[in-house]
Formats: structure tokens, sequence, C-alpha cells
């Protein structure tokens, strides 16, 4: 007899794992179907040099919220977030600025720069939890149709509205500012140093094709911010075991609710009859049943790939065609034999288990744009880096570290040649770069992965490599994410779901997407 | 003014924070850095060296030696194998708590016992025409706890003469760092894995130096009272004068508390024919005990929406409270909540807490008071059984 399950979730990243945590919970017979040989999708943790564990892809624990932390019991599955609380800028000259868990110490270091900015930096974090808190509920709901006259949507309108009057005057105006103005923009407020500018303004261009100097890019630096509010639940943090064991503890609670997992399994093609799916084929040719199918991969999988041709309106394909990826972003994993030196000498130690950004000035982080926005990867990139063994000693041996490189830009569409030609040189690219503030790098590593948009796509199916399964920039957000009428999780397919970091409220390692789009299932009669 | 312990030159040296505590007399660090939340995941996932000399410790040895530690705790002393510890409370002749802490048996006649308070008058009291000596060795040794899964992995580079394979939770052994002569046992304070280290303090310095060395690349990180707290109230473990009152100190009888009420009724051997407290003990076991002693899981949904209500994200202290407050079932008191923190590693709101017997059981749903923005509030609390946190590599 044909297999035949109440759900089946396409896709064993983090949300396609919520999804299915939560189908299960309610007692729905799931299964999750899984390509790689290992669930996670982008939150995988790999031994790819013996003894040592690279996070591949994400590295960090952004903004897991703390319901799902909560209601999936994440922890007894053994999910451990572990602090990373300061960064650290170093410039080429010897000089640095931290930022750490210690208010007096974080004012001394910017006050080097600037005495102003050291106190005016209070303020901004005062702005930016306010901003927080408003834009945190949005994350929390289903994105209601402002075109619609459903009650449904009726309802979430005048809730969103009287929640939006209900914000104090200083922040409507601040969260407009916000959602239009570019992260420099915004910033120029409060700084005058450069340096502070830039690292700030980073976290504002990361997973998107633009600089910090381009209108939108205010918005994405907030979600940094978003942690704040859990208070210390801190959902922020890095995950002990690599974020593939954000994955692993999600699947084990799956697990335990009842839900089946199936790894090395590519899903090719719904089976839709009558407008509706009834299962899906597997590449293998397996057919396997189930009353509602959710896909937790890209739009572009979700509707242009998966889907039997003509099953989908032709308007909304459009849409989604032109549904942006862009994806801008490569991964640098580095063995080391020993730890780096730096050319600067931060008075507080423990600079190490904290972020280390290579954003030294806005000039830098604008030029990094330059070469990518004509087709080529920063030849001195913007990076965000990590040395999780530092924070979590399993994840090298005794005494060796991991370095984690988020690096940026690294265009998918390449000017000249294609990506296989060219790893290797945005790896040499990298370690050049680092060189410049850590002088012993060359000598210490032992192993050198470079993952490129291209290597992304190829791995875990996000198209184009983008690590939000398309741009976080407000034309693709709430509402519009992934196109304007399909933003509830559903699809013109009956019992055709989409659950994926592609619908509101996007991409890091969040799960709300997963969650949203189960309670959403679970409405309908989770058929 | 606190004295310094043995290992003041190197903890002063690390304690950036400046935050000190005394503790029985000496400097203990609150924190060793701004906040303790490195301190914290060290002693959960690497591993954090605390120095608790500040503990009170007795050396008990002559022909009598076990007779008297026999006589003197709730457990069988004699059954306690060279080489074992124990971890027990001792009462007075009501069957009250004096005090709790570790008995090492290091042979046939020769015993030391670690406490929280002072206990050298009570124990020559205890040992009244015994042929016994008892020696008040608290400034003789330093001491150490090296608590976490990595505290193995040290301790094999640093101490020879010890099979870390062999030695198993509640046992100690006597080996060498370098040329210094240590007890190591495998006790603690925390729930995790992890070993307390015992030196003449004049060996104190090097010990020191030695572990952070070769502890560097295992995560070492030196770990104050804050971080210790937190681990201890997630590992359910008493701590006098805060969960309970010393039957020596307390004012009225209300305060005084039996091992039963203190959720050591485990450790109260009633087959022993003769030890102090012992017909209390087996009247209270007959007839019941009064009070509790539980976990409490508070509702962090609650704490959620209470700090909602006021427009605020949850408040809950970084560090353990050690006020107490009222827990109730419905609108009566039932008992009082001691020991509260968040628990980083369970993400949950968690308490020790002492509430009547009776109805009330693990899965039992009172309340905790919770001030929230200057107003006193309740949060629902569910009984659990303690520990709170107890991995697996403990007794690994």
């Amino acid at each position: 007899m044909a297999e035949r399950y109440d759900a089946i979730v396409i896709g064993g990243g983090h949300n396609g794992l919520v999804n299915a945590a939560y189908l299960a919970r309610a007692g729905k017979k799931v299964l999750v179907l899984e390509q790689r040989h290992l669930v996670g999708g982008a939150t995988v943790t790999e031994e790819l040099y013996p003894g040592f564990k690279y996070s591949v892809f994400s590295y960090v624990i952004s903004l897991m919220r703390p319901e799902i932390i909560r209601e999936l019991n994440l922890p007894g599955h053994g999910l451990t977030i572990l602090p990373l609380e300061s960064t650290l800028t170093p410039l080429q000259n010897g000089e640095y600025l931290y930022r750490g868990s210690d208010p007096h110490e974080t004012r001394r270091n910017i006050a080097r720069f600037s005495p102003r900015d050291a106190d005016a930096y209070q303020d901004y974090g005062h702005t930016l939890f306010f901003m927080a808190k408003a834009v945190k509920y949005m994350l929390g709901i289903v994105p209601p149709d402002p075109t619609s006259l459903h009650p449904k949507d009726m309802l979430g309108l005048a809730a969103l509205g009287k929640y939006l009057t209900g914000l104090r005057e200083d922040d409507i105006y601040n969260l407009t500012k916000l959602m239009t103005m570019s992260a420099v923009d915004f910033l120029e407020q409060w700084f005058e140093t450069d340096v502070l500018k830039a690292t700030l303004s980073a976290s504002g261009i990361i997973g998107t094709f633009l600089g910090p100097r381009s209108p939108g890019t205010a918005y994405v630096l907030l979600h940094h911010y978003m942690g704040e509010l859990d208070g210390n639940f801190r959902a922020w943090g890095f995950a002990k075991g690599g974020t593939g064991a954000i994955a692993e503890a999600i699947a084990s609670s799956a697990r335990a609710f009842g839900a089946k997992i199936r790894t090395e399994a590519k899903v090719s093609e719904l089976l839709v009859k009558n407008n509706s799916v009834r299962g899906i084929v597997l590449d293998n040719g397996d057919e396997i049943f189930a009353d509602t199918i959710v896909s937790s991969l890209d739009p572009w999988q979700t509707f242009l790939n998966l889907p039997p041709n003509g099953s989908m309106p032709e308007e909304l394909l459009t849409d989604i065609r032109k549904f942006k990826f862009k994806g801008s972003s490569a991964k640098v994993n580095l063995a080391l034999d020993a730890l780096p030196q730096f050319n600067c000498k931060p008075e507080n130690s423990n600079f190490l288990r904290g972020a280390i950004s290579i954003s030294p000035s806005l000039d830098y982080l604008e030029q990094a744009y330059d070469d990518a926005k004509y087709g080529d990867f920063s030849r001195r990139p913007y990076m965000d880096i990590i040395i999780p063994s530092m924070i979590d000693p399993d994840m090298a041996p005794p005494g060796k570290h991991v370095m984690s490189c988020f690096v940026q830009y690294a265009p998918y569409h390449l000017r000249e040649g294609n990506w296989e030609d060219k790893r290797e040189a945005l790896g040499d690219a990298v370690v050049n770069t680092l060189a410049e503030y850590m002088p012993n790098i060359k000598d210490i590593i032992l192993h050198r992965q470079v993952v490129t948009p291209l290597d992304i796509e190829e791995r875990i199916g996000l198209s184009q490599g983008n690590i939000f399964q398309g741009e976080l920039s407000l034309s693709q957000l709430f509402f519009l994410r992934p196109a304007a009428g399909w933003a509830k999780y559903r699809t013109p397919l009956k019992n055709y779901y989409q659950c994926g970091s592609g619908t509101h409220p996007g991409g890091g390692i969040m799960g709300a997407p997963g969650r949203l789009a189960a309670m959403e299932i679970l409405k309908d009669g989770g058929h | 003014m606190p004295l310094p312990t043995p290992f003041h030159t190197r903890t002063a040296q690390h304690c950036t924070s400046a935050q000190w505590r005394n503790w029985s007399g000496y400097m203990a660090a609150i924190n060793y850095q701004y906040t303790h939340d490195f301190e914290y995941y060290a002693i959960r996932n690497a591993a954090g060296l605390i120095d608790v000399t500040p503990l009170y410790k007795y050396e008990i040895s002559g022909p009598d030696a076990a007779n008297l530690v026999d006589r003197i705790i709730t457990r069988n002393a004699h059954r306690c194998k060279i080489g074992q510890v124990l971890y027990t409370p001792w009462c007075d002749d009501d069957g009250k708590m004096v005090d709790d802490g570790t008995v090492q048996r290091f042979s046939e006649q020769r015993f030391r016992i670690t406490s929280a308070t002072p206990n050298l008058w009570w124990f020559q009291d205890c040992a009244y025409g015994m042929n016994v000596d008892i020696q008040d060795i608290s400034a003789d040794l330093g001491a150490l706890a090296l608590q976490g899964p990595k505290s193995r992995d040290i301790l094999r580079e640093v101490v020879k003469g010890i099979d870390f394979n062999k030695l198993k939770f509640f046992y100690l052994a006597e080996g060498k760092a370098g040329r210094i002569p240590l007890v190591v046992s495998r006790t603690g304070y925390t729930g995790d894995l992890g070993y307390e280290l015992w030196v003449e303090r004049k060996h104190a310095e090097k010990l020191w130096d030695m572990l952070l060395d070769k502890g560097q690349k295992y995560g070492i990180t030196p770990a104050g009272l804050n971080a210790l707290d937190i681990s201890r109230i997630e590992a359910g473990l008493l701590l006098l004068d805060v969960d309970y009152i010393s039957s020596k100190h307390a004012l009225i009888d209300a305060r005084l508390s039996s091992p039963y009420e203190a959720g050591l009724g485990w450790a109260v051997n009633l087959k022993k024919k003769r030890f102090i407290g012992r017909s209390a003990l087996a009247r209270e076991k007959a007839a019941g005990s009064v009070w509790q002693f539980c976990g409490l899981d508070v509702s962090w949904p609650e704490i959620e929406a209470l700090y909602g209500k006021v427009d605020l994200p949850p408040l809950v202290a970084g560090v353990a409270s050690r006020l107490a407050v009222p827990v109730y079932s419905g609108s009566r008191q039932v008992g009082q909540a001691t020991s509260i923190t968040f628990s980083p590693i369970l993400k949950k709101y968690i308490a020790l807490a002492t509430v009547e017997t009776g109805d009330i059981m693990p899965g039992s749903k009172l309340s905790m008071e919770i001030t929230v923005e200057f107003a006193r509030e309740q949060a629902e609390a569910t009984v659990v059984k303690l520990p709170f946190y107890d991995p697996p590599h403990k007794r690994s």
C-alpha cells in the first residue's frame, strides 16, 4: 500500500522542521523530506576537516522565537545558546573599536573616537529598543492583506491599525525613517565616527545586494536588535555545536511529537489533481501521498519548480519570477592551528569570544559594494567573523580553532568567468584581507572551505545563494512576501502551503515562518 | 576586613569587575567579568574554576573517628568506603538540621568534613568521651572547584597518579600536580561533571597557574559566586541560611527544618541504631512531615504577560535571587520560594521552594509572587522534581 501522511513537509531546514514539529504536536502524521544526507538546510554543522566542525552556512542564531524554543522544548532536546556579546572592529593602524556587554567600557572605547558619539550611543540603543518593540508585533502575526475585504483580513488590519496608532509619536516617525532610509543616514542622526557608523551599518547590508548608503538598509539593521526584547531569554548568540545543533534539536523535538524525517529524499514534483495537491514524487520515482503539502523551500522552488506546469496562475508566476534573490554573500570557513594574533590589543581580553567585524570605514564598505555592483567579488570584502571554538570548545581539537567568516560582497552573477574558477581567488582575497589585521593568519590555516553563492544554491537549494530566501527589502516584506495576495502561507493550489524564509517575516534562524504557517494550516483544518 | 584566600593573588588578577563578597571572612569574587554569563556557561559548556577555600574543613582522626562521624551524620559512616565521599546533613537531638556538607574518608581512622558554617564546637561536643582528634584545617587548605564537561580533560593533563576513568562520582583520590600533592574529589556544587581540589595553602598559587595554563585550550574560566549560584539552583542543591536555616541560628521554632523537610530524606538512614536526632527523625518519618522541599517551574508565558501589561519585556534578574517570596495555592499561602533564578540553559524561570505536604506533589499548579514594576503579582508555578538540570555527563 502506498505511504500516506496527513502532511508532508518539503525541505528539512529549520523552518521546515519547526513546521513539522508543530503539525506533529497537533497530532498530525507528518513526514519531512530532506534532499541532503543531514537535516538543517542552511543550519548545518559539518566536520569537513577531521576534528574541526564548521557551521558551514549560517553561523549565529539570530532571532529564534522564544515561544518556539519553549513550545518545542528545544533546551530539552539539546539546544544551548551561548553568549556572543561583543564586537571588535580592528583598524589597519593598530587602532580598534570594541563594544561589549559593559556599557562603561563600550562608552570609553567609543569616546576614543568621539566623546559625543560615546554618549549618543545610549540614546541610539534606547531608540532601537522602541523600534524593535514596534516591529516585533508584526513579526508575530500573519500579515493581513490591505486590499482584501475578507473579515479575517479586516480584523487583522484593524488590530494592526490599533497597534500602530498606539505607538508613541516618536516611534511612528522613527519607524517611517527606518523603513525608508539608508543605514548610514539613519545612523548619522546620532553619530559622527566613521568606524562606528560603518560597523553598525554593516548589519544593515548583511544578505542584501545593497550598500550601506542604499535606501532601505536601515530596516535590516534593526533585526540585530530584536533579541534585546527577549531579555535574558537570549534568543541571540551562538548555538553550542554550531548551527546544526539547532536543526538537530528541532528535529529531535519533531520526532518526539511523532514526525518522521527522511533524508536523501529529493522531491521532484507535486502530485496535483483538480487544483489540489495529493502528494509528491521523489526523484527516484516513488510517490508519497498526503492531505497537506508544505514547502519550506524558497519561492522559486515552491512556485516555479515543484508544481506541475499549468497548475499556478500565470500572473503569480510572473510576480515570483521577479522576486529578488541576488545572492550577495559567501562564507569562508577556516581550521586554524592556533589563535590569530591581532595588530590591535583590546583591553578586554575576551574579545575573541565575540564577533569581529571587518568594516573599518564607510568608504571601505561602499568600495566593497562597488566591486559587486559591476559583477566582481569585493577585493577587500566586509566580513563578520566569529571563532566558534573560543565559545564552544567542542568545535575544534584542544588548542586548535575554527573561524567562520561571513563575506560580502560575492555576487551570484559574475561579470567574468564562473564561480568554479573564482572560488579560490575569493578565498585568497578573504585571507589577504584578514592578514591586514591578523598578521599570522596565513601561517596557521590548516584547512579552508570557500562557500560561494553558487555553492549555496547547488548544495542547499537556496536560489542564487540568497541566505534569506529572497532579499529583505521593503518591497519584499510583510504582505508582499513572497507575492501580493499570497503572504499568508497559502498558495493557489488547495492544501499546498509555504513555510520558508521566503514568507513573512523572513530569514535568519528565527523559525517564525515555520510556526506561523503551521498555525494557519491547523486553522484550515490541517487536512 | 575579609581575608585573602591562598589564591587571592591570582583571583584578584582575573577579577576585572572588582566585585567581591565576604564569604565566611574571605574575599570571594562575585563575578570576575562584568556579567556572570561567560562564567556560568563555562561551568555548563567548558570548565569553570571556582575558589571554594572559604568552606569550613575539619579533619577527624583516631580510633573513634568512624564512630564519631557516624554519630554526627544521618548517613552510615561505617559503610563509607575508603576513598568515598558522602554528601549528608547533620542534625541536633530534635532532628533539625545543623548543617550539611561532605564527608571524605581517607583511611579507617581518618575523615574530613566540609561544612558551610563553623562546626568545631559541635563536633567536639558530640565527641565527648571518644578517642578522637578533631582539627579545624579550614585555614590550612586551599580548595578549588573545577566544574564543567571539560574538567576531566584538564585534570588529566595537570594531575598525575590518578586514573580519572576510574574516579567515580563522589569518590576521591590523591595525586600530584607537578610536585604538589593534592586531593581530588569528584564532587561539586553545580550538578555538572566536576571535581574539587584540596591543596596545602603554600601550593595554592602554583596549582592555580598550572590549571589555567593547561586548561586554556579547554576554555577554563575563573567563575564567581553568581555563576555558581545559578548552577546550584539548577542542580537543586540547598544553601544553608537561604533554603533552610541552621538549628543553631534559628530564632524561632518555625524556622527549623528537618532533612525530610529539606528534601534530604534519602540521606537519613534510620537503620542505623544510633545517631544524633534519630528518635525525632524516626517519629517524623512515621507521622509525616509538615513541609517538603521542591522545585518550581514558573510559567514564562505568564511572566511575559505580567510584564506585557506594563509594556515591558520580561525583566527577571540575570542573577539568582535569595529574597524569599510567598507561594500560593489559590489564595492560600502554602510556603515560600527561597532561591529563584532564570535558568540560562533550560530557558525557564525556576525556584527552590518549601511548601506544605498533603496534596501538593509534582505536577501541582501553585503560584509564586513576582514583583513587576513595583506591583506584587502572581505567576503560575508548577511543582517539579529536583534537580532541574541533570546532564548525563555528570556521572559519566
